[in-house]
């Protein structure tokens, strides 16, 4: 038996719940970045799970792959940017909490 | 019309002499640098100028000479340089010498040069030696251009140059703060006339298509024959009139004159006596037809011409500074030349304006030689008595003043008369002008020798002990006596008729006036019977001598005539010693609402609605950015909440067009 499409919607949709919470909920900057991923692979679920629902026996739609994997490879870079902002602000500052770095607000 | 381009040199020589004596003042500035008491260049810059001017009147005598050669309305013309070339409207400069430009191209040179001798005595000394002469120079190279030019454009120049020339020399010593102010007073004022005077050029552009001075009186009749175009002629005349006011000091743009004696007294003497305030008559007289086509404007000049000498005159009854009443009597006698242009008396004008040359030059010259001996006093109150220590001055000095107030048989008094009589003569409305004139001569009269009697006579009323008066070298005495003989026996150039000799000057001028006489006049121009003349002369005669006899008497023995006088009729001698109040009516009618003007632009519109617009839009964006700096609050929940609010937004607005 196949999971049918709500599901994966249903489950696209808590993760970016999740992701949405973390974000703006979490201090930790880790988390931050973390929870960021987490909404972007619920896009991908919903990618994916569109794909499939367009999809046919004898003709696959491959449109929600493609798309999910540049979404990947887009957060792979996001995620090592994001990285590397955290270790160079932590070598600096000691901090990895968000409402610490706060020099350039209004 | 014989052509002759040495003309060119006559402005040509002094303007070459103003550079050399400009260049040396320069030199002898960086001299000074290295020895401060330098001198040696000023003098040679003195005797350079000196030598142009003098070599102008050569060559002035040179063409005088070839103008007897070509007969009665010959002329002698340069070619002439196209300045301006539009195709359809040209504008050429020539020089053109005829009867009236050599007249006065001979006293510019002649005066000039006298003049230009006595300042090198009286400017001796002065650390601006050379610059003054590169001035003066600059000065008569501008006049003879103003009377030399064939064309209004050009006479333009000169009358521009002139009016500069003034300006630098009436603040030549602007270091002491009133001449830098008196210039630029004389500055303002005269643009005023000038700023006419382009008005008129622009209407004359217009009526003629040409702005040649024959084509213009050449082309007045065709104008006067058609009735729609003689209201413009008589504009332009009006205006050229207005310009004429200011560079000859009428009513009402006189008032810069008398500050005008801040300058050097050389300086008085050729700019502000002898020359260039005689622009004005010049230019109405070179114009002659087109102000004969004009009755109305001529009556309008003479008018303005009595009143200007009555109020003048009556103001140097008063004035205390030697150079004051100078000053007041050059205006009057201006104002004379003005009445004889309103009768259309315009080779009188002239006449008088030659005279005046002479005698006014000589008694600013005595003047400045009193001053200069007198260790730069100028009040006459504390003179007196100076016949005994300046006896070359004194004897020069009383030749000028007899002349100036018309004693019989001195050239003030044929020149004067002869104004009276054609006033006289031609009747009417002119009668009025007549009496005003009459009356002011009488003041004149007293004027004069009240100012000798004050000066010579008397008790000496300064301090013989400090104040050493002392007679003035021979390089300015000199020039006072050759003006003394010319001011004694000038009155030779216009005889009356009645003394059945030739009138020199009116028969010289005469082909050059016929085209203003005859449009004027037609074929019978106004005549008197000579028992009619002899009453006038004989009138006038008796006046000048009666006043001048009161005048004296009234001062020889000191002041007390000026107290008495202040003390009876206090308001009377304010009114008098304000020129009528006109320069305070000045003060307050035009130069405060103008200064109140200038201070509501600079600091209501300049400083705080322009300055506003350009400061608040930096201080507005300034407030703009204090707010808006708000929404960054350094919390990256905030930006994401902005960002998934305004992304959610977007897409609802996307949704929802997508869906029309």
């Amino acid at each position: 038996m196949t999971v049918p499409t709500e599901h994966l919607l249903i489950l696209a949709g808590i993760l970016f719940t999740i992701g949405v919470a973390g974000f703006f909920l979490r201090r930790n900057l880790i988390v931050v970045l973390m929870s960021i991923e987490l909404m972007l692979n619920a896009a991908n679920v919903t990618f994916i799970a569109g794909s499939r629902q367009h999809s046919t026996a004898g003709d696959l739609n491959l449109d929600g792959p493609i798309f999910a994997i540049f979404v990947i490879a887009v957060a792979a870079v996001e995620a090592a940017v994001g990285l590397a902002l955290v270790i160079a602000l932590f070598r600096r500052r000691q901090l990895v909490m968000l409402d610490q770095v706060n020099e350039l607000s209004g | 019309m014989q052509s002759a381009n040495f003309l060119w040199w006559i402005p040509g020589l002094p303007l070459l002499g103003s550079i050399v004596a400009g260049i040396l003042h320069f030199v002898e500035l960086r001299a000074r640098k290295r020895s401060p008491g330098d001198r040696t260049y000023g003098a040679t810059a003195a005797w350079c100028a000196v030598a142009a001017v003098g070599a102008a009147f050569v060559l002035g005598l040179i063409g005088f000479g070839a103008l007897l050669e070509v007969g009665e309305t010959g002329t002698l013309t340069s070619a002439s340089w196209r300045w301006i070339d539009t195709g359809g409207f040209d504008v050429n400069v020539g020089m053109v010498l005829d009867r009236l430009s050599s007249v006065m191209v001979l006293v510019v040179t002649g005066v000039g040069f006298l003049i230009h001798v006595y300042a090198v005595g009286y400017m001796k000394g002065d650390p601006g030696y050379a610059k003054f002469f590169a001035y003066l120079n600059l000065f008569v190279a501008m006049m003879l251009l103003l009377v030399l030019s064939d064309s209004l454009p050009g006479l333009f120049v000169g009358w521009e140059g002139v009016g500069l020339c003034s300006y630098l020399l009436i603040g030549f010593w602007y270091e002491k703060g009133f001449p830098a102010e008196a210039a630029q007073k004389a500055f303002v004022v005269n643009r005023i006339g000038d700023a006419c005077f382009l008005l008129g050029m622009f209407v004359l552009a217009g009526l003629f298509g040409s702005l040649d001075i024959a084509t213009i009186d050449a082309g007045v009749r065709g104008v006067l024959a058609d009735p729609e175009r003689q209201g413009q002629l008589a504009l332009a005349a009006l205006l050229l009139f207005g310009g004429a006011c200011g560079k000859s000091a009428q009513i009402p743009l006189f008032v810069w004159l008398p500050d005008a004696m801040a300058g050097p007294t050389p300086v008085s003497a050729l700019i502000h006596a002898a020359t260039m305030v005689t622009a004005g008559v010049y230019m109405v007289v070179r114009m002659n037809p087109l102000f004969a086509a004009c009755p109305n404007v001529l009556y309008f000049i003479g008018t303005i011409g009595a009143l200007t000498a009555l109020v003048a005159g009556s103001t140097a009854l008063v004035q205390r500074d030697l150079k004051k009443v100078l000053a007041y009597s050059t205006i009057s006698q201006l104002g004379f030349m003005f009445l004889a242009l309103g009768c259309g008396a315009w080779a009188t004008a002239i006449f008088h304006l030659v005279t005046h040359a002479f005698f006014k030059a000589l008694l600013f010259l005595g003047a400045g030689s009193v001053i200069h001996g007198m260790h730069e006093e100028q009040d006459m109150h504390r003179m007196g008595g100076l016949r005994k220590h300046m006896p070359r001055t004194f004897i020069t000095f009383v030749a000028g003043a007899a002349a100036l107030s018309g004693l019989p048989l001195l050239s003030g008094f044929f020149s004067k008369d002869e104004i009276l009589a054609h006033a006289f003569a031609d009747g009417g409305p002119y009668l009025l002008l007549w009496g005003v004139g009459i009356a002011t001569a009488a003041m004149t009269a007293y004027y004069s020798w009240r100012m000798v009697a004050l000066t010579f006579f008397g008790q000496e009323r300064f301090d013989v002990a400090t104040v050493e008066p002392h007679e003035s070298p021979a390089v300015m005495t000199v020039p006072l006596m050759v003006l003394a003989v010319l001011a004694v026996v000038g009155g030779a150039l216009g005889l009356p008729a009645v003394f059945h000799v030739q009138n020199l000057l009116g028969d010289w001028l005469a082909p050059v006036l016929a085209e203003g006489n005859e449009l004027l006049f037609g074929a019978a121009p106004p005549h008197m019977s000579p028992a009619t003349e002899w009453v006038l002369l004989g009138l006038g005669a008796a006046l000048a001598l009666a006043f001048a006899h009161k005048g004296f008497h009234d001062y020889r023995d000191g002041t007390a005539a000026d107290a008495r006088f202040a003390s009876e009729r206090p308001a009377a001698a304010r009114f008098l010693g304000g020129a009528w109040g006109v320069d305070k009516a000045y003060a307050t009618w035009i130069v405060q609402p103008v200064k109140l003007l200038a201070f509501l632009i600079a600091v209501v519109i300049d400083q705080f609605a322009i300055d506003g617009l350009v400061n608040g839009a930096g201080a507005g964006a300034r407030r703009l950015g204090m707010r808006v700096r708000r929404l960054a609050d350094g919390s990256i929940a905030t930006y994401g909440l902005w960002m998934g609010s305004v992304t959610a937004l977007l897409a609802f607005l996307w949704m929802w067009m997508g869906v029309r």
